[in-house]
């Protein structure tokens, strides 16, 4: 049995008992009501504690709400998350890179302390049978790379950007992004590869998605390079927790939300743990379609709507390995991020493939834990991969293509890093079943849904007034910086509408 | 609040949401995102910040009165009457 399905076996072998579903694989039973100490009603209920649920707890609670925060995992983030290994490992999920707006949205509605960790990548790479550069992905000197690259017209490659920041989502010209890329630069596959490659390890999307989720996700990374943040994914959420802490939010973890209440057509608060909790707005950041069609249920919803939700396609998972290198033992400095592939040719059939010869290596080198003495060197592989091929594999089946990803991927780290296998003493993958285990997100979807999943978010509260959706949906608001907007933005909406029940 | 004073409420706010902004030469005519680097993001700072300074509210359909100053003048002179300028 692999040791997803034994974790998921002993969740059914405990039916009637809870378990603690973050704690080592879920087999830690859960003895004291981890709702105990929650009041009977709040202004607002946040249901999951991920980028988007955190930022908008914040927003009302600064706002001067009362706000209860409810969060299944016993550590909070959801994908924004880490995990440390023997040996002095932290592995970060998913801090790869986000555009520099992120310090922005961190300054306003977070702090300034955490807008000043947040630092530029020094490098991105970029190697494949195709093409070989190094670029700090900032617009003057990615576009001086592809320009000399591909002898491409600057002025070509300019129009193109600025075609990509004229999109906006009420004037979608319905394109795709294939047709797009076929417009400005016909038949350089190429080309499309410098373009799409990192987009589809940013967010999941292939070339068939409309063009506006690519101009706006490019036009947000296409400006002064990728950033991270310093100190790690840990130290992030432990000062959103103490923020949060500070501004009253009352938060809970090891909570599970089994419902939205919904009393005379209104949400009326959640039931957690088998208790009911009473709210006057509950903001859901669960998956979109979990929250229509599990926690709210149909028959509170018209049968268009539910059609609709169900409708949503989710965007693709990923594999990510895991590799720590022996404390003592050094790597040199190779670059930030490395986007890499051994494939002649570039489709997004082949980067989501099973055995896909393209992978994203992000370096981790002291310097991304600055205030740690024995901060040591980690690297983390992440390629695309699909539920369905990683679900249909039987057990040995699924071990052996665990195994042979780390051994594809090794080799491949090896071609950078000559002999690096040696200086390796911690190895360990995980799959779209792993993501989907852990965060509950269905399928195990890295980037939430396609594009149609933002209309369905955000038409949620004209169904149930008072019921507010945020979260990684639509591509546009996905990753760190689009989840982060996404729960300010719906906040502000709740707002509204506790202002107007209020004043009826 | 006196109409000069909105004006100044809808500076400050915009200060703090952008430091790196020079907004001692806005022309209160011309809009507001044609002046200064402020996007959708910006603009609903804005409006969170009203709320939360002055208590006045702004449905979304409401958010073109924005544009420039002299059209939030013109939209906020009543909500905002009798209330005071928070620096
Ligand atoms: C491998 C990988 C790499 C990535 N790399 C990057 C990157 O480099 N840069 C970037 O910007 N983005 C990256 N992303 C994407 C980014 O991490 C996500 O888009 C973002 O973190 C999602 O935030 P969220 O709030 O939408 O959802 P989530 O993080 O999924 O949060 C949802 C939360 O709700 C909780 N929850 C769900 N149901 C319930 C319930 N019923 N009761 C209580 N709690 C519940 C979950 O446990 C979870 O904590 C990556 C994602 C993955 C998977």
């Amino acid at each position: 049995m692999s040791t997803e399905q034994q974790q998921a076996g002993f969740n059914l072998k405990a039916e009637g008992k809870r378990v603690l579903r973050g704690s080592s694989g879920g087999r830690v039973e859960q003895k004291v009501n981890p709702v105990e100490k929650a009041k009977g009603e709040y202004d607002v209920v946040v249901i999951g504690g991920g980028l988007a649920g955190l930022t908008g707890a914040n927003v009302m609670a600064t706002q001067g709400y009362r706000v209860c925060l409810l969060e299944q995992h016993y550590n909070y983030g959801g994908m924004a998350t880490w995990f440390r290994r023997p040996g002095g490992h932290v592995f970060d999920i998913s801090l790869h890179g986000f555009p520099v707006g992120m310090k922005k949205s961190m300054r306003r509605y977070w702090s300034q302390e955490i807008a000043d960790s947040i630092v530029q990548l020094e490098s991105i790479r970029f190697d494949n049978p195709q093409f070989s550069f190094e670029t700090q992905f900032t617009r003057e000197d990615y576009t001086n790379k592809v320009v000399e690259a591909f002898k491409l017209d600057r002025a070509h490659v300019e129009r193109f950007y600025d075609h990509l920041r004229k999109m906006e989502y009420y004037n979608d010209d319905g394109k795709t992004i294939r047709e797009m890329f076929e417009e400005f630069f016909p038949g350089r596959n190429d080309v499309h590869r410098a373009f799409m490659e990192p987009i589809t390890y940013a967010n999941g999307s292939t070339l068939d998605e409309p063009a506006i989720t690519y101009g706006i996700v490019f036009s947000n990374f296409m400006s002064k390079g990728v950033f991270t943040f310093s100190g790690g994914t840990d130290q992030l959420i432990m000062k959103m927790r103490k923020i949060l802490q500070s501004n009253g939010v009352d938060m809970f973890s090891g909570a599970q939300v089994e419902r939205v209440l919904v009393e005379n057509g209104r949400c009326a608060g959640v039931r957690v743990n088998g208790r009911d909790i009473k709210a006057k707005s509950v903001l859901s950041n669960a998956n979109i379609k979990g929250t229509v069609l599990k926690l709210v249920g149909e028959d509170h919803l018209s049968p268009e709507f539910v059609q609709q939700a169900k409708d949503v396609r989710l965007s693709g998972s990923s594999c990510q390995v895991y590799i720590g290198i022996k404390q003592g033992e050094e790597i040199p400095f190779i670059t930030d991020l490395l986007f890499c592939s051994t494939a002649d040719h570039f489709t997004s059939e082949e980067l989501c493939d099973l055995r896909t010869k393209s992978r994203t290596f992000s370096f981790y080198y002291p310097k991304t834990r600055p205030h740690l003495k024995n901060a040591g060197f980690t690297i983390v592989s992440s390629n695309n991969a699909r539920w369905q091929d990683w679900q249909a594999l039987d057990d040995v089946e699924y071990e052996r293509e665990k195994n042979a990803l780390i051994d594809r991927t090794i080799d491949h780290l090896e071609k950078y890093i000559p002999n690096v296998r040696e200086k390796i003493d911690h190895l360990e993958a995980s799959t779209p079943r792993t993501f989907n285990f852990y965060t509950q997100q269905v399928q195990g979807a890295s980037f939430g849904t396609k594009f149609e999943g933002l209309d369905v978010s955000m038409k949620l509260s004209e169904q149930v007034p008072g019921l507010y959706h945020a979260g990684s949906v639509g591509i546009i608001m996905s990753g760190w910086l689009g989840t982060v907007n996404y729960g300010v933005i719906t906040a502000n909406k709740m707002a509204e509408y506790l202002h107007e029940a209020k004043a009826k | 609040m006196t109409d000069e004073q909105i004006k100044q409420a809808i500076i400050g706010i915009i200060n703090d949401i952008n430091p790196d902004e020079d907004t001692s030469n806005i022309n209160p005519g011309e809009r507001l995102r044609d002046q200064l680097d402020l996007d959708s993001m910006d603009f609903l700072d804005i409006v969170m910040e009203l709320r939360k300074r002055y208590g006045v509210h702004v449905p979304d359909t409401d958010y073109e009165h924005l544009a420039s100053l002299d059209s939030c003048v013109g939209y906020l002179r009543d909500k905002m009457a009798g209330k005071e300028l928070v620096s």
